[in-house]
């Protein structure tokens, strides 16, 4: 047994460090804070980059609102489970901000099992001339000392300095696809395929399991949950979405187990566009709460859509993302390109909705205007504060000369995670390995 | 892919329904020509397609159970497809009358299980339209013709069903739960856990060879070739029998199956794998996922290796 984990360990790090030479380097989650000023990204790797907003200076207002590297460190390592004998990823699922309350910034990240609670701080001072220890910390012979000395604190370069202050393990048997933090500030929860947790935030050994959709017999296990949101604003209220395409509101007020839902919302299928694939199509990958906590959007595989929470039977807005690709589903079933689990995400109003595509294309959609624009973030195609030109798919038979054909989409380059500053136009956009940060237009 | 093979098999089948003394006569012909519709061909590359993605699935220690699921559910709407136009029974039986050697997937032996025909006998017996699919067929024709035969087949077929349902849940070689199966709750893990998980991997391999060597020495009724059907790459081994003779050594079907549960580095056929890789134009996911995989059944192999070499 102990030469058998040790040989699959050596294969796995031979693979890494042959094959996946930048497969750690992969976003795979991006996040701004509640205020803006700082936006991390988790990557494949295990590790977190955050970035922090540039102060806007008279002299150089083109440089407004620049996002520069801030702190960047390991938030989880890989991990072998000697008990199932399988490796754990290190890849970072999710990252959510909590709200700010002090001079140092708390966030949750998130891998398949474990959530860990960072806390990132400023240090720009250091104390300085101990009377027992010298400056290297070792301590001094006492018959040199002679007189008695108070450290004093001396202005040092600024450290950001990120701590691991809770590690949230052993709760989940599924993997997690979501967390996210409750408005009163003191729990979470976090969703694996079949479970949802709570947690109180400055509690590592217990979790309340809300959630269980695991049927006794697994053979008749038909749907999954595939992420879960706390309402912003209602503390008792939370929503998930499933792999059937509906999604389930609760009130965590009703009972400690919300097995039973508050309200159910789901489309009925339209026969018309029925077909094998129908199911896998409409398996939600994203469920997201508008700020104002009227409004749920979900994302499938070829649309957004806006619900009222008022209204279960049936979506206010359905928005076509790539609706191109409705003809070529047997090949992105082939190539598995069916099950990327495209996220979306509102502007700060409410009234623009953003999500991904392929060929790093992502859409968005103004629910006012109803108008829609597709944008590239890559960096042939846009150099350093140049404007973005919408893009175009060709559908039809004749290909104009600024369209792109749905034959020449490159399906490995998708834009999987986005996200939105929560009060400005500034969007920043993960693209395989690639961090585009795009803003509206200075003046 | 497999289509030209699999038309052939079951026209071979319809022209000498030798073996099948006491079936009904009418059905080999039936299927071939429900069969020759590209409708049909294509649910039934879909439902090949489906098979290998969850075979290995099932090799993996915990799989994305997202897809794992939407995959199985996507199987199960074609097998009941397939029941309420008769194909699935004309099917099981065509084979079993050619007494073709096939290969077996563990996926199937697993979702067969759970399905009722005769449950599903009662629904809507509307096919669905292959909207996904490639344009160039018509969907229209080929349900009305569909249709038409179904209300034959099926009235002929009815005593012999109950027969093939009870028979979809013989356990098999497989008869461990889907991929997907969770490992009981943690407090029941005890130390035992490793020796399970070992165990585990060492019959993914050996179940493949010994399991179905037991099959083919067993009688083959039409229940044990029922999953057969879902035969992948050797399309029409039996009516020749030059290469019969030029085999006769090696078993092909199961040669096959071994190379995928094996890995199938040192096939010079690549098999499955081979399929998924040359369709997906689009690399990484594919590539990823596979290779994936592929690492997986090295690990296996290792262990095999461990346990035969101590």
């Amino acid at each position: 047994m102990e030469e058998e984990s040790d040989t699959r360990k050596i294969n796995n790090s031979f693979l890494r460090d042959h094959n996946y030479a930048t497969e750690a380097d992969i976003i795979s989650t991006v996040e701004f804070n509640s205020s803006g000023e700082l936006l991390a990204t988790g990557d494949k790797g295990g590790r977190v980059v955050v970035f922090q907003r540039e102060q806007e200076s008279k002299s150089q207002p083109q440089r407004r609102g620049e996002y520069n590297v801030y702190s960047t460190f390991q938030s989880h390592e890989p991990e072998f489970d000697y008990l199932k004998s399988l490796e754990i990823e290190e890849k970072i699922n999710k990252i959510k901000w909590l709200p700010q309350q002090n001079a140092a910034y708390f966030l949750l990240s998130t891998n398949d099992k474990t959530v860990k609670l960072w806390k990132i701080s400023e240090r720009d001072k250091r104390p300085e001339g101990y009377n027992l220890k010298d400056d290297d910390g070792r301590i001094r012979d006492p018959s040199t000392i002679t007189s008695l000395r108070v450290p004093v604190l001396q202005p040092m370069d600024l450290m950001v300095e990120a701590t691991s202050r809770r590690v949230f393990s052993n709760a989940h048997t599924y993997h997690i696809n979501s967390i996210s933090v409750n408005s009163d500030l003191q729990t979470y929860i976090s969703t694996d395929d079949l479970r949802v947790n709570l947690w109180n935030l400055e509690i590592t050994d217990r979790s309340f399991n809300i959630v269980d959709i695991k049927p006794a017999n697994m053979e008749e296990l038909t749907e999954v949950i595939t992420s879960a949101e706390f309402h912003p604003q209602q503390c008792h209220t939370f929503a998930y979405s499933s792999s059937k395409g509906s999604i389930r509101l609760c009130d965590m007020r009703e009972a400690a187990l919300c097995d039973k839902h508050c309200k159910y919302f789901e489309e009925p299928e339209d026969p018309s566009t029925r077909s094998f694939f129908s199911e896998i199509i409409s398996s939600i990958s994203d469920v997201k709460f508008s700020h104002n906590g009227r409004y749920l959007m979900t994302r499938d595989y070829l649309t957004v859509k806006v619900w009222d929470l008022q209204m279960e039977n049936k979506p206010l807005e359905t928005y076509q993302v790539h609706d191109y690709l409705r003809g070529k589903l047997c090949s992105l079933y082939e190539n598995d390109c069916i099950f990327d689990k495209f996220e979306c995400v509102w502007n700060g109003s409410d009234s623009v909705i953003m999500t991904g595509s392929y060929n790093n294309f992502f859409r968005m959609f103004d629910r006012n205007t109803k108008r829609d624009v597709t944008l590239e973030a890559s960096r042939e195609n846009s150099k350093p504060r140049a404007i973005l030109k919408p893009r175009k798919v060709c559908v039809g038979g004749k290909r104009r000369k600024d369209e792109i054909s749905v034959d020449s989409l490159d399906f490995s380059k998708k834009i999987l995670h986005t996200t939105w500053h929560p009060h400005e136009n500034i969007i920043a956009v993960a693209a395989t390995n690639n961090l585009y940060i795009f803003q509206d237009k200075v003046n | 892919m497999f289509p030209k093979g699999t038309k052939r098999k079951f026209s071979d089948s319809g022209e000498e329904p030798v073996s099948s003394g006491d079936q009904v006569p009418v059905a080999p012909s039936v299927a071939a020509r429900t069969l020759t519709s590209s409708y049909s061909l294509q649910r039934q590359s879909l439902l090949d397609m489906s098979l290998i993605k969850l075979q290995l699935c099932h090799m993996l220690v915990e799989p994305n159970l997202c897809r794992s699921v939407l995959i199985a559910n996507t199987v199960r709407q074609i097998q009941e497809e397939m029941t309420q136009d008769g194909t699935w029974q004309i099917m099981t039986q065509a084979l079993a009358a050619a007494q073709c050697p096939a290969d077996r997937l563990v996926a199937t032996e697993v979702l067969c299980r759970q399905t009722d025909p005769a449950a599903q006998a009662g629904q809507s017996p509307k096919p669905f339209s292959v909207v996904g699919l490639e344009e160039g067929y018509h969907a229209e024709e080929v349900v009305m013709e569909g249709d038409v035969e179904t209300e034959v087949t099926m009235s002929t077929l009815s005593p012999v069903s109950p027969q093939l349902s009870s028979a979809s849940y013989l356990a098999g070689p497989f008869g461990m739960g889907p991929c997907w199966e969770e490992e009981e709750e943690e407090e029941e893990d005890d130390g035992e856990c490793e020796e399970d998980e070992e165990e585990d991997s060492e019959e993914c391999v050996s179940e493949g060879e010994e399991g179905d060597r037991d099959h083919l020495s067993a009688d083959s009724r039409t229940g044990e070739q029922v999953f057969g059907t879902f035969e992948i790459k050797h399309p029409a081994p039996p009516p020749d029998p030059a290469l019969e003779e030029l085999f006769s050594d090696v078993d092909p079907s199961y040669y096959d199956l071994d190379t995928v549960l094996t890995g199938m580095q040192s096939a010079p056929k690549m098999g499955p794998y081979d399929l998924l890789e040359s369709l997906s134009s689009h690399g990484p996911t594919a590539l990823s996922s596979s290779s994936s995989c592929r690492s997986d059944l090295n690990e296996l192999d290792h262990i095999m290796e461990i346990i035969v070499g101590s």
